[in-house]
């Protein structure tokens, strides 16, 4: 709370510069511990205005494996999932102290172009929302935008194949994003996002709005596309982060301060969070005693 | 990104692959950012040269207009060529009175045409023909109100008159205040209506003791924005009140003026005031005042058949004098102008509530 | 506790208030009907004023270009020209100036500027000055309202004693380097196209900005967090998303100050020149309908009063044709998106 009225701390970085020892220190041949770690978050202490909203949470995010966020709602594993791509910084007044390392370079430096940042670390999102354009021009949007020179229409085609899309809409690319069912449109969203090619997807609760159904597609969809890209998920679903996660953060909500600040209790293999968790309230969360 | 890897499903991506870390580098001078940059600026530009000439205006006028103002300029007539000195006393009071006939005329009908749009008969076929031609006359060339007035009335009754101008007018007040008044009731969330259904009350009792007063600060505001718009409005008044050189209905003003004045201020006040009970009572003394004004017009009206002066129209015809001093009556004439619309619009906008300001 | 005194008993309404409902209800019908009727007398009343000048002059009184009392001769295709003309200038003007205030506006870069200055200073959360940002966003759109405030005749007015004198050195300047452009081909003696199309944008420009600033809000936010989300920058979702999301409020507002521009009658007989001249030239003197009503209805005897009215009938077909155009493709463009 000490440094509200520094003037300088509107996103006060944990190094002011990174050398090449640190870009070196992401690479996997630098050291077993943290080898595979793609996005290394460092939260210590995260503001909206005045309001403190997330404090002291380190999660690794590892390369090729699905890291899901758990925990109530208000704890701050959205605020902290969209940090990564700097998504906060379009909220006025918010306030970073800390650092998020993506492939050994922290990407809250001052040097650092957040718009590049979210060109590699794409984002899906809780409501799907797809462009009011064409199915082809939705997923094209990312590809014109990087400037991308190759065949767009084959890019297209890929992406729409990975979001396991393609089937139904081969037919109709010309027909508006929005004439899509609800987890088509989600699917759509996610096939727009992969079409440039992120090193990283973050998924912000993305079958909140969806039915069993169309949940269980997104879900097969996760498991494939973890082949080929690493990705981070908000879950309000403890069997959703149980089917699809290989890694887990649990965040709560500390009251003792004043105000509900949230904070990360315990990470891990899914498989101990879910059979062995070492905290209290992630045991009672497991089991189910609030929500 | 600056290399897309190769679409190749199968291969497993090494995480350097395709990113440049320079590539995140903030630099303003990546085209994208430059062009960003442009466009601010560029804006910010437009943005000033749009509120420059509001500027210009309200010092011109508070300049030019601000050196007229004495006691003459109020009570005084109009000056004739090579005349010195004179005010526009008698373009004030014929302006005043044209815009309280015309709002007379027309809130009644824009208010109960508007409950007919928001709660009588929204889906029937004659709201569908009260819509049209309400979106119609909101975008009707004022001046096409005037001729029509001109052969409507001023050819009827054989002369200019204020009740012509006021008739005018009052074409271009009723569609404003009725959109106005529908959207205001619409607002009205519908669990307070359907409480008040379910609680018995006919359709007049839900109108008038849960719609109107829950409106009322919407509907107010769309009333004030339509009679300050009404005030400066010259094209209908050029060929239905002319121009006069005299005092029109001076001695009846006075008293038409104060329950005027005490009606808006009551009005005013009740929506002003979150009491239920108390704001209704002053609502009821409102319309009863209105009700006094306007019988009182429609009574003195024979006085009002005669050519009337209007700010408006006095700027006008002044605005192309070859004489300095009439040049000058209409920089006051202006300002006089100026300052009541924009008054009238600011503590219009200040009670809109915020639902409908948004 | 109190007594328990004799419950309320409910009973039906009474006769008074059915009675009150009813008439309530049939002032409502009639004041309804009594909007519609008097769209309808207005048309047919001007049509009535305006038929003997119609079947006398016929067709030729539309594409005549001759206003000659003393030949008898009568023409208004000058007239519709200038209408045409200083309207379409003015909207370019305006909807340029207006989208942009309304791009300033709804993106929120006034409030996040004046953030900025005040973080600068660190009092960015202090109770008096937290609010700030949003208080100055506010009085800009205020601002921008109230320039819809000001009478037409006023602005008349400032356009003869400030906007001409003001331009006139340098569309002279213009007017004597680029002569053999047929859009500066004459110079601005006084009165003239480009004044009065400058004083329509003016007033244009708080119908264009507002309507296009609801629009731009009503984009929903999801739709902008996904283009960010991609790594689109701010201008880059502007331009790609949100303008192309909002296209059908911004034209509406368009065509709506477009149908506002074409009736404006003030500001143009004082701006414009009163001359019948048919030209290209921005700085030559041209007149309007609306203005050829004004100047000369004053003193019309009655064979005038009925060509006068004939050009007033052709400018409400001009105008309603304008407004209904504009709200069927309007209609259509709605009609589209509730489809998707």
């Amino acid at each position: 709370m000490s440094d509200i009225h520094n003037p300088d701390a509107h996103i006060s970085a944990g190094h002011p510069k990174s050398s090449p020892d640190q870009i070196r220190a992401g690479h996997p041949k630098s050291g077993p511990a943290n080898g595979d770690v793609i996005i290394d978050c460092n939260l210590h202490e995260l503001y909206y205005g005045q309001f403190k909203a997330v404090r002291d949470t380190h999660i690794p995010i590892r390369k090729n494996k699905i890291t899901a966020f758990i925990g109530p709602s208000g704890c701050g594993k959205s605020t902290v999932l969209r940090c990564l791509n700097r998504m906060n910084d379009l909220v006025r007044g918010f306030r970073f102290d800390g650092h998020v390392h993506f492939q050994g370079r922290n990407i809250y430096d001052r040097s650092i172009d957040p718009v590049a940042v979210r060109r590699h670390i794409g984002m899906v999102f809780q409501q799907p929302n797809p462009f009011n354009m064409s199915i082809y021009n939705n997923v094209a949007f990312g590809l014109r935008l990087n400037g991308y020179k190759g065949s767009i229409a084959e890019r297209v085609e890929q992406a729409l194949r990975r979001a396991a899309l393609w089937d139904e809409v081969k037919d109709k690319l010309k027909q508006n994003g929005l004439s899509l069912s609800g987890g088509q449109q989600q699917r759509l969203c996610i096939a727009r996002a992969v079409a440039t090619e992120p090193k990283v997807l973050l998924m912000d609760e993305p079958c909140s709005a969806l039915d069993p159904i169309a949940t269980r597609r997104i879900e097969e969809l996760m498991t494939e596309l973890k082949q080929r890209f690493t990705i981070a998920i908000v879950t309000h679903n403890l069997q959703q982060a149980q089917r699809v996660a290989d890694e887990t953060g649990f965040l709560y909500v500390d009251t003792t301060q004043g105000g509900r600040t949230g904070y990360l209790v315990e990470y891990g293999s899914s498989q101990q969070i879910f059979q062995d968790p070492r905290e209290e309230p992630t045991k009672q969360y497991i089991r189910g005693e609030f929500s | 990104m600056a290399t897309a890897p190769p679409p190749d499903a199968g291969q497993v991506p090494d995480p350097f692959e395709g990113i440049d870390l320079a590539d995140l580098e903030k630099s303003l001078f990546r085209p994208r950012n430059l062009f960003g940059g442009i466009l601010t600026t560029l804006m910010f530009v437009f943005t000033i040269v749009a509120l420059y000439p509001l500027f210009s205006v309200l010092m011109t006028v508070i300049v030019r207009g601000g050196r007229e103002i004495s006691m003459a300029l109020f009570t005084e007539l109009p000056p004739a060529a090579f005349e010195e000195g004179g005010g526009i006393g008698n373009a004030i009071v014929g302006t005043l009175i044209m815009v309280g006939l015309a709002s007379l005329i027309s809130v009644p009908v824009g208010i109960f045409a508007g409950i007919f749009l928001a709660e009588v008969g929204p889906e029937s076929r004659l709201a569908t023909f009260v819509r049209f031609s309400a979106k119609v006359l909101t975008g009707f060339p004022s001046v096409l109100a005037g001729v029509f007035a001109y052969g409507a009335v001023v050819l009827l009754t054989g002369g200019f008159s204020a009740v012509a101008g006021a008739i005018a007018l009052s074409i271009l007040i009723i569609p404003m205040v009725l959109l106005t008044s529908e959207e205001a009731i619409r607002m009205v969330p519908s669990r307070m209506r359907e409480a008040a259904i379910g609680m018995g009350c006919t359709q007049a009792q839900v109108v008038r003791s849960v719609l109107l007063p829950t409106a009322f600060p919407g509907i107010l505001t769309g009333i004030m924005l339509a009679v300050a718009r009404a005030a400066g409005e010259t094209a209908p008044l050029l060929f239905t009140a002319l121009f006069s050189n005299n005092f029109v209905g001076y001695t009846s003003l006075l008293p038409v003026v104060v329950a005027l004045v005490a009606m808006c201020v009551l009005m005013a006040m009740s929506a002003l005031l979150p009491w239920q009970p108390r704001l209704r009572m002053l609502l009821n003394l409102g319309v009863v005042a209105a009700a006094v004004a306007g019988a009182y017009f429609f009574v003195a009206a024979f006085e009002f058949m005669e050519p009337t002066a209007s700010l408006a129209v006095l700027i006008y015809n002044f605005s192309a004098s070859p004489f300095e001093n009439q040049v000058r009556m209409a920089w006051a004439a202006a300002l006089v102008l100026v300052v009541v619309v924009l008054i009238t619009n600011v503590v219009a906008q200040g009670l809109s509530p915020k639902q409908v300001r948004r | 506790m109190s007594t328990v005194e004799e419950p309320v008993s409910a009973r039906p309404p009474t006769a008074g208030e059915y009675a009150a409902n009813g008439a309530f209800r049939w002032s409502c019908y009639g004041f309804g009907a009594l909007v519609v009727v008097l769209l309808a007398y207005i048309v047919l009343e001007i049509f009535r004023l305006g038929w003997p000048a119609m079947q006398e002059r016929g067709l030729a009184f539309v594409v005549g270009t001759v206003w000659d009392p003393n030949r008898n001769e009568f023409g208004i295709l000058p007239e519709i020209w200038g209408t045409l003309y200083s309207s379409l200038l003015g909207i370019l003007i305006g909807s340029v100036l207006g989208v942009a205030v309304a791009i300033f506006l709804a993106e929120g870069f006034v409030a996040a500027g004046v953030f900025w200055v005040l973080s600068r200073f660190g009092l960015q959360y202090t109770r008096l000055w937290s609010h700030f940002p949003e208080q100055v966003e506010t009085f800009v759109k205020t601002l921008i309202q109230l320039l819809a405030a000001i009478p037409s005749v006023v602005y008349g007015l400032w356009g003869i004693f400030v906007v001409i004198p003001a331009i006139r050195p340098m569309c002279n300047w213009i007017h004597e380097g680029l002569s053999g452009i047929p859009f500066f081909s004459t110079a601005l003696s006084g009165p003239g196209i480009l004044p009065a199309a400058i004083v329509l944008a003016i007033m244009v420009l708080p119908i264009i900005t507002s309507i296009s600033y609801e629009a731009l809000v009503a984009v929903p936010p999801k739709i902008r967090e996904a283009s960010f989300g991609l790594g689109a920058t701010r201008w880059e979702t502007i331009l790609g998303v949100l303008l192309p999301t909002a296209a059908p409020g911004i034209f509406g507002a368009i065509l709506l100050a477009f149908g506002r521009a074409l009736g404006e009658t003030m500001a143009l007989a004082m701006l414009v020149g009163n001359s019948n001249t048919l030209s290209l030239s921005l700085f030559s003197p041209a007149n309007t309908i609306a203005a050829l009503l004004a100047n000369n209805f004053g003193e019309a005897g009655d064979r005038e009063v009925s060509l006068l009215m004939y050009a007033a009938l052709v400018l409400l077909i001009i105008t309603l044709v304008v407004n209904i155009l504009g709200s069927l493709v309007l209609q259509k463009l709605v009609v589209k998106e509730g489809k998707r």
